[in-house]
């Protein structure tokens, strides 16, 4: 981009950024409208769990998030597709090894108490799943080729498990009449805890297996030749 | 209400400067960076919006930026699989 040019674009975006900043103080300096989150906190006890986030996006939106989660395994489906992953750069030192054997563990136990606690606290499935993928991405740099996850066909599994949990309990709520993830208020939290379960295994493997950036190697301790 | 404007208003500039970095560079991982930039300053304004004084945050927003950080993700993955593959056919361009 020539230089001209360059100073234009700055210049709209310098005038674009300002009428944004008017327009947000405005919005700000007026008596919010009114909003969901009167709806969301009077509906809250009949969500089956206490924190309002969790109970936005697992019971009152729970369509957004099984289209996210397909979104996911949407992605890890076009990297795969994309051919073999590329074999890691180089064997990692000792210390990062070992920490590796530190680190790993406490994030497995640190994703599972988020994703119980998320019923009632900031947490959940995507932030356990997060944490997952957070141990995969770190074994995958202190040089296991997989990113510490199983042969590529269960991984297929478990990529896909979260959607299909997912749809299939809305399937269930479907066919017993209560309408597409609606959960009948007895057994809302077991439904809720199921799906989530589901969500933070196909998230972790989601989000390792797009670090490791292709279809995972066979021979997971060996050095791939292209 | 200064907080939020100071917290929204930074996701709005933040917003900009990746418009902008993305326009004005050219490789692939300089606007894929300006194009999480530019999530995150969304993400950042969305998170102001939920405040409502003393009362407890809107948890609407709060879900919608949850989904958004994870799609932005795996978004953002794919794109830097697709730009290695494109490198590995045509090493030049």
């Amino acid at each position: 981009m020539s230089r001209r040019a360059s100073l234009a674009v700055s210049l709209l975006l310098g005038l674009l950024t300002l009428l944004l900043l008017w327009v947000f103080a405005q919005a700000l300096a007026q008596q919010p409208g009114p909003r969901l989150a009167e709806l969301a906190a009077t509906e809250l006890p009949r969500s089956a769990v206490s924190n309002p986030v969790t109970a936005v996006l697992l019971n009152y939106r729970a369509y957004d998030t099984l289209l996210e989660l397909a979104v996911l395994l949407a992605a890890l489906l076009g990297i795969w597709s994309l051919g073999a992953a590329s074999p890691g750069y180089q064997p990692a030192g000792p210390a990062l090894e070992v920490m590796a054997d530190w680190v790993v563990p406490l994030l497995i136990l640190t994703g599972g108490y988020l994703l119980w606690v998320g019923a009632h606290a900031p947490g959940g499935a995507f932030q356990a799943g997060a944490l997952l993928g957070a141990a995969g991405v770190i074994l995958r740099l202190a040089g296991h080729q997989r990113a510490g996850l199983p042969s590529e066909s269960s991984q297929r599994l478990l990529a896909v498990s979260g959607t299909a949990v997912f749809a299939a309990v809305g399937l269930a709520t479907l066919a017993f009449g209560a309408g597409f993830l609606t959960y009948p208020p007895d057994w809302a939290k077991w439904l809720i805890l199921l799906i989530e379960t589901a969500a933070t295994l196909a998230i972790g493997t989601t989000l390792a297996a797009a670090y490791v950036g292709g279809q995972p190697p066979e021979n997971p301790e060996g050095v791939r030749s292209r | 209400m200064t907080a939020q404007f100071l917290f929204g208003g930074a996701g709005l500039v933040l917003f900009a400067l990746g418009i902008w970095s993305f326009l004005v560079h050219e490789p692939l991982l300089r606007k894929l960076i300006a194009l999480n930039i530019m999530g995150s300053g969304v993400f950042h304004l969305l998170i102001a919006t939920a405040e409502r004084g003393d009362l407890p945050p809107d948890p609407v927003p709060h879900a919608l930026v949850l989904t958004g950080i994870v799609v932005a993700v795996s978004a953002t993955a794919l794109a830097l699989a697709l730009g290695r593959r494109l490198e590995e056919e045509d090493p030049d361009g």
